[in-house]
């Protein structure tokens, strides 16, 4: 369910001169000066896109800060630019909660089993789909289509899952949301696109039935999508928590980020030590709360803001075949 | 982008069949459909998982207008007719329910839908190849941040005791503020945290539509005098508008269901009155309460009402003449 909510079309712009830019490019003169008004232009653009930056990176900032300082400090609002008091209690506190690593350990196996099944049904069914000769492909693609702007809702998938006795089991987690019809359809266009129909020929001349073709060709072909196509599944299942909230009981099964929600926004304190039974320690056992959210946070989030770098240039060479077509 | 939808979405009723109906004869065609079945092979995964994730589900919906119970299951429960929806209509939270979605729904268009779109004009105009660079993966890295944690981080950013957003209002001499228990501050922050998460992804798109834009239609338009606003308003603007429009028109399809999930993550007791959406109420009357028929019957209102949207804006686009889905 939650796989196909955000559309893979992220191809960056070219490389080349860029058309609004003033660049004239090497070996041309700039014709005039610059206006006035292009320069008050400038300013403007060049402010609210710095606004901008600091809008998505300070929440960011302050987290991390907060996530190592003394809780008092960022509880009396000392802490803005740097940390105060520094300690490392917060992150001591999830490294020793179980229930952070359980999750970790599911979400680990979730993301890996429902990559490989979403991945593998999608290449296989995208190819497929992709080849212009199969017989009574348009009506299979529009079955396909349909699901993108109809479905059952939430209550009837519910009860699906429920009548083939998924509840509580890894498969409830990893199928429902397999396969995005949004990636089945770029992945099919990247097969059209890169896939010489002429290839196929060789290859089938040279004796290679469908199979052979499709596993020994068109896959060693298509590294950047399946490289994309990876990555998208592996961030979608290591943020999505909705599936496992409607179809797991069983907190043991919980991934990650239903263990998150259960302690940041519902804030379960149990495991942080609410032992002490008079006023002074419940506050201190509150506060000692807000720290460990915020290094929760942290430690949440960095793995994926780690491979970002690494992630965007796979996703923006991934989409160029998708999204952008002329 | 638009040409992918144009051809993979379903065919609108007055579509004229594009191709003469050229028959091939029957044994011939089962001959070219057995010689295939290594691709149907490869396509049965996909095809498994929208018939029983997909269709069967849509089968299910039937229990809207039928008393569901497990026994029976969903084609033998007792038929009702439209008993469900009316209760729904009658109900007292009806107005509520359907409000607030269309408010949040609205708010997001009319707020949420533009911002990218400036963003991308803004980055595009900038000169320097390093800062645009620089700006787009800032602005693009939140949208790895999962829901949970946006949610969780919101908690304690806008905590009333002791979070960062309190702490400046009493530091410029305010009183704090309980945002995430009051229902007036449920929609502002909402959007703008959706804003701050999702602005930068949306934006690589329009990017990617704006470098497809031919410089040389910039580099008339210098040669005339135009002003980079100008340049934007008469250039970019109009090149840009089918992606626009195409986008806009997904959006309305998606109109009611975008958010569900972040909607109940920051549900508070206190905030109800403007948090509960349908999708929230569908999920609490049916799951939790067990009244599968009754908000089944929630839910295909819902879906019939996005679906008649979505039907109305491509209409109202192509009598616009602009580009459509289909």
């Amino acid at each position: 369910m939650t796989l196909n909510t955000k559309p893979v079309a992220t191809p960056a712009p070219a490389q080349r001169n860029r058309p609004g830019t003033n660049d004239p490019g090497p070996g041309r003169t700039v014709p005039f000066r610059e206006k006035w008004a292009d320069k008050a232009f400038n300013i403007t653009a060049i402010t609210i896109l710095t606004l901008s930056i600091i809008a998505v990176v300070y929440p960011l900032y302050f987290i991390v800060i907060a996530s190592v300082s003394d809780p008092n400090a960022v509880y009396e609002g000392k802490v803005w630019l740097v940390p105060s008091g520094v300690t490392l209690e917060g992150y001591q506190r999830i490294l020793a909660d179980s229930r952070i690593w359980n999750g970790l350990g599911n979400t680990l196996v979730y993301t890996v089993l429902g990559t490989a099944i979403s991945v593998t049904t999608i290449l296989c069914g995208a190819y497929a789909l992709s080849r212009k000769d199969m017989p009574g492909r348009k009506i299979l693609m529009l079955l396909f289509v349909v699901t993108m702007f109809f479905d059952g809702g939430l209550i009837t998938k519910y009860l699906v899952v429920r009548d083939l006795g998924m509840l509580d089991t890894v498969w409830a987690v990893v199928l429902p949301g397999a396969v995005g019809v949004w990636n089945l359809i770029i992945a099919r266009s990247f097969f059209e696109h890169t896939i010489p129909g002429e290839l196929r020929e060789a290859a089938q001349m040279d004796g290679a039935n469908d199979f052979t073709f499709f596993f020994r060709m068109v896959l060693p072909l298509s590294k950047p999508l399946i490289m994309l196509m990876i990555m998208v599944h592996v961030v979608a299942h290591w943020n999505s928590f909705f599936d496992a909230l409607i179809f797991l009981n069983d907190d043991t099964k919980y991934p990650l980020q239903l263990v998150l929600r259960n302690i940041l926004i519902q804030s379960d304190v149990s495991s942080t030590g609410t032992t002490g039974g008079d006023i002074q320690s419940y506050a201190a056992a509150q506060r000692i709360a807000e720290l460990t959210k915020y290094a929760m946070i942290v430690v949440s989030s960095l793995p994926l803001m780690i491979a970002l770098p690494f992630m965007q240039k796979h996703f923006t060479k991934g989409t160029m075949i998708g999204a952008v077509k002329s | 982008m638009s040409r992918i939808l144009a051809r993979s979405t379903p065919a609108a009723p007055p579509t004229p069949p594009t191709e003469p109906t050229r028959r091939t004869p029957l044994p011939l065609r089962l001959k070219k459909v057995a010689r295939s079945w290594q691709l149907y092979v490869l396509l049965t995964p996909a095809l498994i998982y929208i018939a029983v994730f997909k269709y069967w589900p849509m089968y299910g919906v039937q229990i809207a207008f039928r008393n569901y119970n497990p026994v029976d299951g969903f084609t033998g429960s007792p038929w009702v007719g439209l008993q469900h929806f009316i209760r729904f209509v009658n109900s007292y939270q009806f107005g509520q329910v359907v409000g607030n979605t269309l408010w949040i729904a609205v708010l997001g268009l009319v707020v949420a839908f533009p911002i990218p779109i400036v963003l991308a004009l803004l980055v595009n105009q900038l000169q320097s190849e390093r800062f645009k660079k620089f700006t787009q993966t800032v602005l693009y890295s939140p949208a790895f941040i999962s829901t949970v944690v946006v949610v969780g981080m919101m908690f304690v950013l806008l905590s009333p005791r002791s979070g960062l957003v309190n702490n400046a209002i009493q530091l410029a001499g305010g009183e704090p503020i309980f945002f995430m228990g009051s229902a007036e501050w449920f929609r502002p922050i909402y959007v703008i945290s959706d804003v701050w998460q999702n602005a930068g992804f949306s934006m690589i798109v329009y990017l990617a539509a704006l470098s497809g834009i031919d410089p040389a239609l910039h580099d008339a338009a210098k040669v005339d005098g135009a002003s980079k606003l100008q340049r934007i308003r008469h250039i970019d603007l109009p090149g840009i508008m089918p992606v626009v429009t195409v986008l806009f028109i997904l959006a309305i399809g998606n109109l009611l269901n975008v958010g569900f999930e972040k909607a109940l993550l920051m549900q508070t007791n206190l905030n109800l009155p403007a948090s509960e959406i349908i999708q929230t109420y569908v999920y609490h009357a049916g799951l939790q309460q067990a009244q599968f028929s009754y908000s089944a019957a929630i839910g295909l209102f819902n879906s019939v009402l996005n679906l008649v949207l979505l039907l109305t804006f491509n209409w109202v686009a192509r009598r616009a003449n602009q580009a459509t889905l289909w």
